[in-house]
């Protein structure tokens, strides 16, 4: 654009980028340096600077050695896997419902939205009270139809399904809501066309909606195993790891060893650990995305 | 055909009034329990609408001696004030540069903005503490403020949206002697108030819901903000669930309001940028 002289041009462009460029450089660029640097180090921000020992690779063979690593992952994957397949399942369905015309539709949307814009602290909460092993309202509709229900989550093997239901129940709006921008975008003729061929509803769903809003469900999958591995507020406040260790994850133990501990060279060799992973998992799912993607041309 | 379209259109219904149970439920649960008195939270059958309602939980969460909830409260509601607004300014005159300027190194910047959104948030959260604590900035809203000036969702939108403002205005309003800085403040900005107010949104519901930065940052109960206060609600009063609720009332209450006003903009945001709350 021209407007302004040269001179008062280059002035205004500096102030203008000025505070976001201060912030990117440093909160975002720098620390990728810092951090791949203290994951070398052994460093307790409590202790004087003289303490801080450069420990080579030891904090990454540590965190390799022990259990920590493959229990924490295991986790996660168990986490990924459950949440995953029923979060896409539950959007992709309410979204087919939001594209129908029915009354109150508008309400029903902010209905189905509540949750989502609910804080994960509160959501934690209010779960951990439904899925009460006695008095969770859960259990006692169990009861009802003769199953006695687990202590969710003081249960090793059922305190992950429940978080996971948790999650489900709070995302599934945020992403009916772009699950359904792709539905609308779906040409009408093509339901037409296969209704004339005769073809079930189900086939319809099949060859038509599921093709065309396939580009879509990848890039929630991909969102969606990038922010799963990354799992951290609901875990924190629902079981906080437990019980025993069975909810464990990364992102709670990076913050544990930096916060709790005070083990910031530790904490960092975790955290590159999954952004490595994190990279490594995107990579492969862009590989695979062409068996089941289809891209209109 | 017809059987056919009434089971479509029963199973239609089925799905829908099922999906809105399970929506609701949960909400409607917490708050039937922050009514409720201590011994009726563990009544079996259980009560949907209480008894004999009680007040109590609220009155209880509001003189708690260890957590000020009222406090939290105000200091939630300036943390959002500030995280809402302070970014948006950033976003927007970065914004601006990118769309109506050329520099050197501009693709290269851009991009760099765009790679902050690849980076977990987990590798850059222990360096940034270790920064504004050598800044002497913990348990100060600067610390929880100066991370988010770089908010590149907001440049990329808006960046978007002043690039299709016509250069015709801008070269007008020079014409007349307005600076660049006037330019952007009464033109720019003005014209860009829909994605402004859509951003906005939703950089307040995020200051609101924030809870892992502010948990790093805020150790000091004074500052505290509302999700700090409940988590710790949470832990410490584990068998105590109408406080709970109470809380967790509180908290969701000011985000519903926001919504309510606002959900044409909430959806719009949704569909165009993606942004999550």
């Amino acid at each position: 654009m021209y407007i302004g002289g040269v001179r008062q041009k280059r002035v205004a462009i500096l102030l203008f980028l000025a505070p976001a460029v201060v912030a990117l450089v440093l909160f975002y660029l720098l620390p990728i340096a810092t951090s791949l640097v203290l994951s070398l180090l052994e460093y307790d921000p409590l202790r004087p600077v003289s303490d801080i020992k450069f420990v080579g690779l030891r904090n990454f063979i540590d965190y390799f050695k022990y259990q920590d690593m493959r229990d924490q992952y295991l986790h996660v994957l168990y986490y990924i896997g459950l949440y995953i397949p029923l979060v896409l399942a539950t959007s992709v369905l309410e979204a087919m419902l939001l594209n129908r015309t029915f009354k109150a539709k508008t309400l029903y949307k902010v209905l189905l939205y509540l949750p989502v814009i609910s804080s994960w602290v509160a959501v934690a909460l209010i779960w951990r009270w439904l899925l009460h092993g006695e008095y969770g309202i859960i259990n006692i509709m169990l009861r009802t139809i003769g199953i006695q229900g687990p202590s969710w989550l003081h249960n090793k093997s059922w305190a992950m399904p429940g978080v996971v239901m948790a999650a489900v129940w709070k995302d599934t709006g945020y992403y009916a809501l772009i699950v359904l921008a792709a539905l609308k975008g779906i040409d009408r003729n093509y339901y037409e066309a296969a209704r004339i061929d005769g073809a079930s509803a189900i086939k319809q769903f099949r060859f038509i909606t599921l093709p065309l809003v396939s580009p879509t469900i990848f890039l929630l999958l991909v969102i969606n195993i990038i922010a799963g591995f990354q799992v951290f507020e609901s875990i924190y406040v629902m079981t906080e790891g437990g019980p025993a260790g069975a909810t464990r994850v990364p992102v709670e133990q990076v913050y544990r060893n930096a916060f709790t501990y005070y083990k910031m060279g530790y904490a960092s060799a975790i955290a590159w650990v999954l952004g490595i992973v994190i990279i490594i998992a995107t990579i492969i799912q862009f590989r695979f995305e062409k068996l089941w993607v289809s891209y209109e041309s | 055909m017809r059987a056919d379209r009434i089971a479509s259109r029963t199973l239609f219904y089925l799905f829908l009034t099922a999906i809105a149970i399970a929506a609701l439920l949960p909400f409607l649960w917490m708050v039937s329990t922050s009514l409720k008195a201590r011994e009726a939270i563990f009544a079996i059958p259980i009560r949907w609408i209480p008894r004999e309602p009680s007040l109590e939980a609220y009155k209880a969460i509001f003189t708690l001696t260890n957590i000020n909830f009222i406090r939290a409260f105000i200091n939630s509601m300036q943390v959002a004030v500030l995280l809402t607004f302070l970014p948006l300014i950033t976003s927007a005159m970065a914004a601006f540069a990118f769309a109506k300027f050329n520099f050197k190194g501009k693709q290269v910047l851009f991009s760099a903005f765009l790679l902050t959104m690849m980076i977990p948030g987990t590798i850059t959260m222990i360096p940034n503490f270790i920064t504004l604590k050598t800044m002497r900035l913990l348990n100060t809203y600067t610390a929880l403020v100066l991370p988010s000036l770089c908010n590149s969702m907001g440049i990329f939108l808006m960046r978007q949206n002043f690039v299709k403002i016509h250069d015709e205005y801008l070269e007008a309003a020079v014409m007349d002697g307005a600076s660049l800085y006037r330019i952007f403040w009464t033109i720019i900005l003005p014209l860009a108030k829909p994605v402004l107010f859509t951003m906005g949104l939703f950089n307040f519901m995020g200051a609101w819901n924030n809870f892992l930065w502010p948990l790093i940052i805020l150790t000091d109960r004074k500052k505290w903000t509302l999700q700090l206060g409940l988590s710790n609600l949470g832990s410490n009063f584990y068998n105590y669930q109408h406080y709970q609720m109470a809380g967790a009332l509180i908290s969701i209450v000011p985000i519903i309001i926001v919504y309510l006003i606002s959900q044409r903009y909430v959806e719009q945001g949704l569909s165009t940028g993606g942004i999550k709350g």
